[in-house]
């Protein structure tokens, strides 16, 4: 992950975007920058930052977008992200100038628990309270005049969803940035007081002027040793403050586990309720009826399948065409540099096989990614999304993961990288990574090419089309079946965090914003350029460097040879008959090119490779040719038919419905030790094969994209793991497949 | 003594008080589960769980299994 620098140029004031999630902050967000903002992580955590600039009259703003959360007490990566941000104690990251809180008109009560407890950290802030036009019409009124006393700082209403209220909104935040108002901050009793000095007392000397109210506060009601140590203090002697200023709560009659909670709790419905009318004649919104039928027994799940069957059909159906375009328009430069280079044939391999080969595989993703963005922004921004895991949640908590899981899961049918890329969906961070690691195990359309080639060639021809189209059928559940067993006791046994509870708010329905939609699809297509790019195209060259040298000329001039000589016997010529027909027939001559191209993969070091690891993959009944095949496709899996086509010297433009390649496997046979003489391709092999591919993390993009959303460790692990398997897998299928 | 698991559907109840040591007692709270608080069950997913509650106006879904965990009264 790059670790983008935010600039911070000379005196650029920073303001931190504040809210509870579902109040419209990513709304906001670009309402307030426009197309001046960055998308990176946080360093060290693969936490999403958003930051963004704010005009304001002649002044410019750094904005942050911080995660949403409902409280500062962390427990999840995101929370923590919220409060080092607020605290200041995010290296790269500098405190705020001021907060801008935006707060849900219609859940108001709530919303402002968060905006209490920062008040805490002592910094500047404005309340913008948004979804004000339908809290208007939801009977809800409230005092501006009123609640801006309450709070102690500037309140201003919007919508950000129309663009209401923003211009009056930047004029305030630049007054505040003068100004620097600060909230009314909660009052505590005695007994608190009396528990954050207790604490303070208990910490090394040296510790204790670092010890503000605020990371006392903090430290004490969350348990959390963080702050103290990394202030100096061990983790022994923050333990002990913490427990003293803990059990000072305890004797004065507080719940130290609630205390914060129920006291801010009492205090927001004693300064909040008089500001704030509601109608309590209101029985069910609008999104209840809408409910009644998208969470129905029966109409729901109707409903949720047949959604999920358009978005996946469109995914596939809308990418297809793009993905053609960007494949022709790759051959078309291909051919274009090509002919250029023609002198220089190790630049134009490099060019052609490696570079633009590189960059299409790339860019081949892109429409994909953005399709599933536009539909995954629409189901989030409508509210769906947590309908959608509120009706699956059941068919996931079994084996520690959430509904949340469903839709990226779905997803990697089509493309295990945006089914990566969605995950972000999931906030607990041990069912995210765990829906991850799960991911390449469904069915890409990547492995679909490898299954129709052997099906076709193997399993049709003497089963018939029924067994055909079950199998091709069943392959698309081997993944799902075999990964299942291992989630659970991963889950169980090694990912041991205590679970979290499913809480899940189901936010009003609402249409979505054109320009978020399309925001957000830019953004996320940028950074997989950006980010995964590079890795898949790194992959791309070495793989291309590996098949390409040593390349010598005499290995050329003696396969020439050989192939004049054997053509001279065949066809009962001189062999300067045979010179002079590769001279007029373009047909031979093309032949023998493919045969020397053969003969080069045989000797490269891939090939060489691919030879020395052969041993292990005869278990599986794999030759050398079929191993150079699975090694080659590592940075993607449609790559073994090209690969397969070069070494079967038929060229490399073969593909899976080729008749060509499918008579040339059929006729390959073992040419030396106890199964000389036997064909290679038989049912068992095919079955390894294809077992082996459905299993195997052979994406080095989806390695790239894992690395990239977790960790580099969890990348290894995916590939090892995977790899492993798949290879068990295979062998098994082949050893039982031959004693039937 | 009745938990906010065995509410029927549409059926409103009062929170008294979580069971103690449930570690996600605080978690809820900030969501608006707070004792006191006035919720209405308002169905069960199709497959059984989690549930929706609505809390202050707002839908809210929880697993059954820390559903348990929450008293309420029946008003």
């Amino acid at each position: 992950m790059a670790d983008e620098k935010i600039p911070s140029e000379g005196g650029m004031v920073r303001i931190a975007l504040l809210g509870n999630p579902n109040t419209g902050k990513s709304t906001l967000f670009n309402c307030l920058t426009g197309l001046r903002q960055k998308v990176g992580n946080y360093p060290g955590v693969t936490v999403q930052r958003k930051v963004g600039r704010m005009v304001y009259g002649k002044n410019i703003a750094e904005i942050i977008d911080l995660p949403g959360t409902y409280s500062l007490a962390a427990d999840s990566p995101d929370e923590r992200v919220v409060v080092d941000a607020l605290l200041g104690e995010m290296e790269t990251v500098e405190r705020p100038d001021l907060v801008l809180f935006i707060a849900d008109a219609t859940n108001l009560q709530r919303n402002l628990f968060l905006a209490y407890q920062t008040a805490q950290l002592g910094i500047p802030m404005v309340v913008a309270v948004n979804h004000w036009d339908s809290a208007r019409k939801r009977n809800i009124r409230i005092d501006m005049k009123a609640l801006g006393q309450a709070l102690g700082v500037p309140v201003v209403p919007i919508s950000a969803a129309r663009a209401e209220g923003i211009t009056e909104l930047k004029e305030v935040v630049a007054g505040a940035l003068v100004s620097k108002p600060h909230m009314v901050e909660a009052e505590w009793p005695k007994s608190v007081e009396a528990a954050l000095e207790a604490a303070r007392s208990a910490l090394p000397e040296s510790v204790q002027p670092k010890a503000t109210r605020a990371v006392l506060h903090r430290s004490v009601f969350d348990e959390d040793r963080s702050f103290f140590v990394r202030q100096g203090a061990s983790s022994e002697e923050a333990g002990n403050a913490i427990e003293a200023g803990r059990q000072k709560l305890f004797k004065g009659g507080l719940n130290p586990g609630n205390a914060e909670t129920v006291l801010l709790y009492r205090q927001i419905k004693e300064r909040i309720a008089p500001c704030i009318e509601l109608d309590t004649t209101r029985t069910g919104s609008g999104s209840e009826s809408i409910d009644s039928i998208l969470t129905h027994k029966v109409w729901g799940l109707l409903a949720f399948l047949g959604l999920m069957y358009v978005v996946f059909q469109s995914v596939y159906s809308w990418a297809g065409p793009f993905m053609d375009l960007i494949d022709a328009g790759k051959g078309l430069v291909q051919d274009q540099v090509g002919s250029f280079l023609t002198q220089w044939p190790m630049l134009q391999s490099l060019a052609t096989d490696g570079i633009v080969e590189g960059v299409g595989a790339v860019v081949i993703f892109l429409p994909q990614i953005l399709i599933l963005f536009f539909f995954i922004t629409l189901l989030e921004d409508t509210g769906y999304m947590a309908r959608a895991a509120f009706l699956m949640d059941k068919l996931f908590s079994w084996c520690g993961l959430s509904g949340k899981s469903f839709v990226p899961l779905l997803s990697s049918y089509a493309c295990a990288i945006p089914g990566v890329m969605a995950t972000r969906t999931i906030q607990d961070p041990k069912a995210r990574v765990i829906t991850i690691l799960l991911a390449p195990f469904m069915s890409c359309s990547a492995r679909l090419p490898v299954y129709v080639l052997m099906i076709g060639a193997f399993i049709e021809p003497r089963y018939g089309a029924a067994v055909a189209g079950a199998s091709l059928f069943a392959m698309h559940f081997v993944g799902l079946l075999v990964a299942m067993p291992f989630v659970y006791v991963a889950n169980k046994y090694i990912l041991k965090i205590p679970p979290q509870p499913f809480v899940l708010e189901m936010p009003s329905y609402q249409v979505p914003k054109v320009r978020d939609v399309l925001m957000r699809m830019y953004t996320q297509g940028k950074e997989f350029v950006k980010n995964a790019g590079t890795v898949i195209f790194a992959i791309t060259i070495v793989i291309w460097a590996l098949l390409y040298f040593p390349r010598s000329e005499e290995l050329a001039e003696q396969v020439r040879l050989e192939y004049v000589a054997n053509a001279a016997a065949e066809k009962g010529m001189t062999t300067a008959e045979v010179e002079a027909l590769l001279e007029a027939d373009e047909e031979s001559a093309a032949a023998l090119e493919r045969k020397i191209d053969s003969a080069y993969i045989e000797q490269s070091y891939l090939g060489r490779i691919g030879k020395t690891v052969q041993p292990v993959f005869a278990w599986a009944g794999f030759d050398w040719k079929i191993t150079v095949g699975v090694i080659a496709s590592f940075p993607a899996r449609e790559v073994i038919i090209s690969t397969l086509g070069i070494i079967y010297s038929l060229g490399g433009d073969v593909d899976e419905e080729s008749g060509d390649l499918r008579d040339v496997m059929a006729n390959q046979k073992w040419q030396e030790g106890e199964r000389a003489g036997q064909p290679i391709f038989t049912i068992p092999v095919v079955s390894a094969i294809m077992v082996f591919f459905a299993l195997c993390q052979q994406c080095g993009a989806t390695v790239a994209i894992i690395s990239q959303e977790t960790s580099w460790k969890y990348g290894v692990f995916s590939f090892v793991f995977m790899t492993t398997l798949a290879w068990v897998a295979a062998v098994l299928v082949y050893q039982l497949g031959s004693l039937l | 003594m009745k938990t906010l698991n065995d509410l029927t559907q549409g059926q409103s109840a009062r929170i008294s008080c979580y069971m103690p040591r449930f570690a996600a007692a605080r978690r809820l709270m900030e969501l608006g589960l707070m004792p006191g608080t006035t919720v209405r069950f308002v169905k069960a997913a199709p497959l059984g769980d989690p549930i929706a509650l609505e809390v202050d106006g707002r839908h809210l879904s929880l697993r059954r299994v820390d559903a348990a965990q929450i008293t309420v009264q029946a008003i």
